[in-house]
């Protein structure tokens, strides 16, 4: 018996405590998880010993590999066990271990419950202090409940350590146990003239962070901290109150005219940056919350915007991020004071730090204006140009895209600017944003008519191209703009200068390699631009280009037909017939130029978003109701074959309609579920090929044994992905772009010049404002059903639903 | 609300992980992951304020430390970088000008300090003295258990 004692206290004098656990995992820095293995293995041996003082040293080993990325929740009893002791010291080796590990499915969370309460009323604080440290990081709904009115009896304990834990840790019950706020809220609001200064902070603390969250119940709160604004000299109280009264000052303009003045002096006096920045938010957010305009506001106004001034200057860049961030709240609600700084935002584009220059780039998007939008988009291309992550750049890509199509094109004076803009972007390669890009061209081509003509032989010229886009075939890369490019085509083929040479382009073998949507497009375009071509061939009564064209389909069309993709083959197929059909009747002499025009007449209206959902149903039609006899329930292998048919995406819809459609799906009944979980149960046991799981887990015979499941499934990908550095584009186009730019700063210089000399009709912008807000006119015509009223604003799905719970009046 | 902070070395190697609200484990790996991946990456020059998800996240480097802290998007960022400095006086004041390697062979302790300094993401308790006393007394109780308790445990009491 004793020497068992002995023996087993020599094993113990051999126990490895923290200090020896750290160094040897940093002697073993080669075979690392082998030596944490064998220490795990060691800390399991040393958790079955009865002895308290072992499991704490093996629960203190736990808690620092549980750092170290292990997992250590099956050790979870244990860290109860070390809990649950009387010593302060393996007390609290025990509450950080669970405070680091459990969590709400930590199961054995109920038994912890009572082992809590009991600590909170021990006498000794410091237990209690632990206890409730460990607790704010694992309570539970179930905890919360539990304990809430041990909590707040501690809240009115002796000694102001308590008092103080307690208030904080209330914050969490609330968050938990909603119903807690409510008894609990009168004994809080007395903890604010606590004469701890501790517990009044804690207090100050917990509401602040309530009220943020639901303003209006803590309005009645206000006096109270106003005097505490007033009287407090601890900066860290102070911010809380302030940034309590930036949510409150929305609800109640006359307390943010009584705040002004206060805030004002301490913006004037404080040294403190973190105290100065609070108060010009909450400056801010007083300013915006008044909407008359009392002189006393532009200075207060002024003042703001002239700290913030300092702040972006700083060589500090933190205040210069924060000034940033500032000036965009201000830019919101008073976008006259900020525009004057223009030059300086423009400055911290070109800043090192990337988050300053997003935060830059925000700023620009409420800065534009009509005169500088095309000196910023310049600056930002040349960004593009240079940045060095894709990211950036493709920030910077939806941003600019952003900037220009604002409300409606507000600022885009010149339309063919922006057209050829957006066929510059397409040479950004590696770029994510290639449908957005060709959302807009499509945008700007349908709604702005004067633009057609340009657009067109711009996306004619793009086509052309096509072999040099068609290399980056990824999902919304910048083959998307083709898909943009053959549909505008298409549609207006009225502009095109040369239909025969576009028909060509787009029946060039390389487009086989382009996705099937896109292809698509340009099989239903080719047909468009076929019926124009025999238009015009029949009106000048041009056999030979007749036939030219149709030799041409012929021969090109039937690689279409051989597509993977089930639309470009289906719409290939029709249209081959159709030509064919055509062909014959062109033989027999006649003209039916006019009947294919006819197809494809009529003009085409972007759909309003939601349009699909005003759509009323007409009456006596029931959506819900079954069109057929309900299928039989004697097999599932119908239910796989359905989806066989079912696209995923919205691929071959039209690029206006982003309104979601939701159909009505057939979903099974619990009762029909069942039945067929019985009958496929029968099956499986009535059939003698069925293979059953032994549940046993076979070890592989050989080593080498591979499953033919394992064998990776990759992909072919027929077309091989050339990066092409800088794409080159033909002169043609290239000569073009530069007329164009060149011609616009013509144009501008030109307007300097006659603007210094002063005149009469200028082509300054200001008049080329004029002259283009007339014939650039930007259709804002919809199509929807009618009497539909403006698109209905359907709330999203409110995040913070826990705060919600916390919205209870408590007057 | 503070809804995290991590300490973490030039390595990427993690020393003090404190959570003040529970995830799971798989996800408490994962952000971490994403943020040494991310802090790591920042210039020296660059500011201290990065977005991450739904969070704003401070971080300020002390030695060979990085001190990485997550809070909610109406805080302020400032404020947080004075708590940053404050732990640290804490650290330093308790340890005796503390190095990296005091935090990682008495990991408990720090995370005592931080357990009377913040508490539920918020400050606990304002004034340097209290903080470092509150400790203080923790430790005594300590070392008052000791000398008796070791003997006892081992049943040679």
């Amino acid at each position: 018996m004793a020497l068992k004692k002995v023996k087993g206290t020599l094993e113990r004098v051999l126990d490895k405590n923290l200090q020896d656990l750290v160094r040897g995992i940093r002697n073993h820095k080669e075979n690392e998880s082998k030596y944490i293995a064998e220490c795990i293995d060691e800390i399991k041996q040393e958790l079955k010993q009865d002895n308290l003082a072992i499991k704490a040293n093996a629960v203190n080993k736990l808690t620092y590999l549980q750092m170290l990325g292990y997992d250590i929740s099956w050790a979870a009893f244990n860290i109860i066990e070390v809990m649950s002791s009387t010593k302060f010291t393996f007390k609290r080796i025990g509450y950080l271990a669970a405070s680091q590990s459990f969590h709400e499915e930590t199961d054995v969370l109920m038994l912890t419950t009572n082992m809590i309460r009991k600590d909170m009323s021990s006498q000794n604080m410091y237990d209690s202090g632990v206890a409730l440290n460990g607790l704010s990081c694992f309570i539970t709904p179930d905890l919360a409940r539990d304990l809430a009115n041990d909590i707040m009896t501690l809240m009115t304990s002796s000694r102001p350590y308590l008092r103080k834990k307690a208030v904080l840790i209330m914050y969490k019950v609330f968050l938990q146990f909603p119903e807690a706020l409510r008894p609990a809220f009168p004994r809080l609001k007395e903890k604010l003239e606590d004469p701890d200064p501790g517990v009044q902070s804690a207090a100050v603390n917990v509401i602040c962070e309530l009220a943020r969250k639901n303003p209006k119940n803590y309005l009645s709160l206000a006096p109270l901290f106003f005097k505490l604004m007033t009287t407090s000299t601890n900066n860290w109280v102070l911010i809380k109150i302030i940034k309590l009264f930036s949510a409150l000052t929305p609800l109640e303009p006359r307390l943010g005219k009584k705040l002004i003045e206060p805030l004002t002096n301490l913006i004037h006096s404080t040294s403190a940056m973190s105290l100065l920045y609070e108060c010009i938010n909450t400056v801010i957010a007083v300013l915006v919350s008044i909407s008359s305009g009392i002189p006393n506001h532009t200075a207060s106004i002024q003042l703001c915007v002239q700290k913030l001034r300092i702040l972006i200057e700083d060589s500090d860049q933190n205040l210069k991020y924060l000034g940033l961030l500032a000036m965009s709240r201000i830019l919101a609600t008073h976008p006259k004071s900020v525009q004057g700084h223009k030059d300086l935002i423009l400055q911290c584009l070109d800043d090192r730090d990337e988050s300053i220059r997003l935060r830059a780039l925000d700023l620009l998007y409420g800065m534009v204006s009509k005169k500088n939008l095309m000196e910023i988009v310049k600056k930002l291309m040349v960004h593009m140009d240079k940045a060095e992550g894709s990211h950036y750049r493709d920030e910077l890509l939806s941003k600019t895209i952003e900037i220009c199509s604002q409300s409606n094109y507000q600022y885009v004076t010149n339309f063919e600017w922006y057209v050829s803009i957006l066929v510059e972007l397409t040479r950004m390669e590696g770029t994510k944003h290639g449908k957005l890009i060709a959302n807009q061209m499509l945008d700007v081509a349908i709604r702005v008519q004067a633009i057609r003509h340009f657009a067109v032989s711009q996306m004619a010229i793009l086509l052309e191209n096509s072999h040099l886009l068609a290399n980056n075939s990824q999902r919304n890369g910048i083959c998307e703009v083709l898909h943009a490019a053959a549909w505008i085509c298409g549609e207006f083929s009225e502009h095109l200068s040369n239909p025969k040479a576009t028909l060509e382009a787009m029946l060039k073998p390389k487009i086989t390699s382009l996705p099937g949507h896109i292809q698509s497009i340009f099989v239903q375009n080719i047909l468009k631009l076929y019926g124009k071509i025999l238009k015009a061939a029949e009106a000048k009564e041009d056999d030979s280009l007749k036939k030219e064209v149709h030799t041409l389909l012929q021969e090109k069309l039937p690689v279409f037909i051989q597509s993977g993709d089930l639309e470009v083959q289906e719409r290939a197929c029709s249209i081959l017939q159709i030509v064919k059909y055509i062909m014959k009747l062109e033989e027999k002499g006649a003209a039916v130029a006019d009947e294919v025009e006819n197809l494809y007449a009529g003009e085409l209206n972007p759909v309003a978003p939601k349009a699909q959902k005003k759509v009323p149903v007409p009456e006596g039609l029931d959506l819900d109701k079954w069109i057929n006899e309900a299928p039989d329930d004697s097999s599932d292998e119908e239910v796989p074959g359905n989806t066989f048919f079912l696209t995923t995406e919205d691929e071959h819809r039209s690029s206006y309609q982003h309104g979601d459609e939701s159909r009505p799906t057939y979903e099974p009944t619990e009762e029909e579920l069942e039945k067929r979980k019985a009958i496929r149960k029968t099956e499986v046991e009535h059939n003698p090929h069925y293979l059953k799981d032994d549940g046993k887990g076979h070890k592989p015979r050989h080593k080498d044994a591979f499953d033919a499941k394992d064998i990776p499934v990759a992909e072919i990908d027929l077309s091989v992905p050339l990066h092409v550095p800088g794409l080159s584009s033909s002169d043609k186009y290239m000569v073009l772009q530069q007329k164009t730019e060149k011609a616009h700063k013509g144009k501008k210089e030109k307007g300097k010049k006659k603007k210094k000399k002063g005149k009469g009709k200028t082509q300054a912008e200001e008049s080329d404002e004029d002259e283009v807000a007339a014939v650039h006119t930007v259709s804002t015509i919809v199509d929807a059903p009618e009497g539909m009223a403006g698109s209905d604003h359907e709330d999203d799905k409110k995040s913070g639903d826990v705060y919600k719970a916390l919205d209870i009046n408590l007057d | 609300m503070m809804q995290f902070m991590l300490l973490f070395s030039r390595q990427g190697k993690l020393r003090l992980q404190k959570w003040f609200v529970a995830h799971q484990e798989k996800t408490k790996k994962k952000i971490t992951r994403d943020l040494i991946t991310l802090v790591l990456s920042r210039k020296p020059k660059m500011c201290s304020f990065l977005e991450y998800k739904d969070y704003k996240i401070v971080y300020k480097r002390y030695a060979s430390l990085y001190f990485c802290c997550a809070i909610e998007n109406d805080d302020n960022e400032l404020l947080t970088l004075e708590l940053i400095h404050r732990y640290v006086e804490l650290l330093d004041k308790y340890f005796g000008s503390v190095c990296e390697l005091d935090i990682i062979f008495n990991f408990e302790k720090a995370y005592f300090m931080l357990d009377e300094f913040l508490m539920v993401g918020e400050v606990q308790e304002t004034s340097k003295k209290n903080v470092l006393k509150a400790i203080a007394a923790q430790d005594l109780m300590q070392e008052e258990e000791t000398p008796q308790g070791f003997f006892e445990d081992h049943g040679l009491g």
